[in-house]
């Protein structure tokens, strides 16, 4: 460990490592704004930053595939998805007062308090560690595709099959029964049917 | 690369998340929250195990592999719980998490305005079961 850290000039950043702070500070910004602007759509778009930033991260890591994956499901389908869901829930456009709890103060106190712990613990137990970068890429999609074929194929078709039963439960979940779409028809016309409409 | 940058990255992100779990009202928000506390996991898996790679002489790629299993399972639960969400809006009128307090225990509900929806959901659901 010694060796390691004389090896290393511990205030002296390479250039792989200010990208990564520069890069992490954009993804951090905006998960705060996700987490703290009124505006429900504007927090969606903030999570697109974010997590666009965190596959920059990923691929400075040297993990290519795990960063283009993150390109396709969260930036393309999760988003696309959350977005879908702020329009059917017919969310404001603009500031909505009442985005935050009351209890966002405890919540504040909680985040940091962990925060502070989080981080002085994992400070304090990597000090002398560094990530090796050099050499063929790490998670290049060689690497990923054959580890995962050779010695995560059960727990692979396993979530296929989840993924499969959570398609089917979401699918029953948001269809409507007849009951309840006469139920809905029978009294859009009256005040209580539109109820939600503005909140 | 030191291997605290992303370790305390992904600290921080998930405390993010963990205050957006906390403080948000809205239902959508809250599981975008979420998403963000899965995507702090995400980095710390890839960052220990590109760091594991290199220092061990066998390895499992485990750490990238549960990264493919946790953004699945990330994609499966925006899937399911937006479905929720959407049920919960069509029956109540709202997304509101503060609103939803049938099965809490000592409150009351605190007036017309979360009285009514409740009734009419269980007329529905009477409703829908006969």
């Amino acid at each position: 460990m010694t060796l390691a850290a004389a090896s290393h000039g511990f205030l002296s950043p390479t250039g792989v490592e200010i990208a990564f702070l520069l890069v992490g500070l954009v993804t951090l910004g905006a998960a705060v704004l996700t987490v703290t602007t009124r505006q429900l759509v504007h927090a969606a778009l903030w999570l697109v930053v974010a997590l666009g930033g965190l596959a920059v991260e990923y691929l400075l890591l040297t993990a290519e595939f795990i960063a283009w994956v993150q390109v396709l499901i969260y930036v393309g389908a999760v988003v696309v998805l959350i977005l879908f869901g702020l329009m059917l829930t017919r969310a404001p456009i603009g500031r909505s007062p009442d985005a935050d709890s009351g209890n966002r103060w405890a919540a504040l106190t909680v985040a940091v308090a962990s925060a502070a712990a989080l981080v002085w613990v994992v400070v304090d137990a990597f000090r002398t560690t560094w990530i090796e970068l050099d050499g063929p890429a790490a998670g290049s999609t060689a690497v990923t595709g054959a580890s995962l074929f050779q010695n995560w194929v059960l727990p692979f078709e396993a979530l296929s099959v989840l993924l499969l039963a959570a398609l089917v439960g979401a699918i029953v979940l948001s269809r409507r029964t007849k009951a309840a779409r006469a139920d809905e028809v029978s009294r859009a016309g009256t005040p209580q049917g539109q109820q939600g409409g503005v909140r | 690369m030191h291997l605290a940058y992303p370790a305390v990255l992904s600290a921080l992100l998930f405390c993010t998340g963990l205050y957006g779990v906390l403080a948000r009202r809205n239902a959508i928000l809250v599981l975008m929250s979420v998403e963000l506390m899965l995507n702090a996991v995400n980095l710390n898996l890839v960052a220990f195990d590109v760091w594991l790679s290199r220092a061990a002489e066998e390895t499992l790629h485990s750490g990238q592999a549960l990264t493919l299993f946790t953004i699945a399972i990330a994609a499966a639960e925006i899937g399911i719980g937006l479905a929720i969400v959407l049920a919960v809006h069509r029956n109540r009128g709202t997304s509101d998490i503060d609103k939803l307090r049938d099965t809490a225990e000592g409150h009351e509900p605190d007036g017309p305005d979360t009285d009514t929806p409740a009734t009419g959901t269980a007329a529905e659901k009477a409703e829908a079961t006969a």
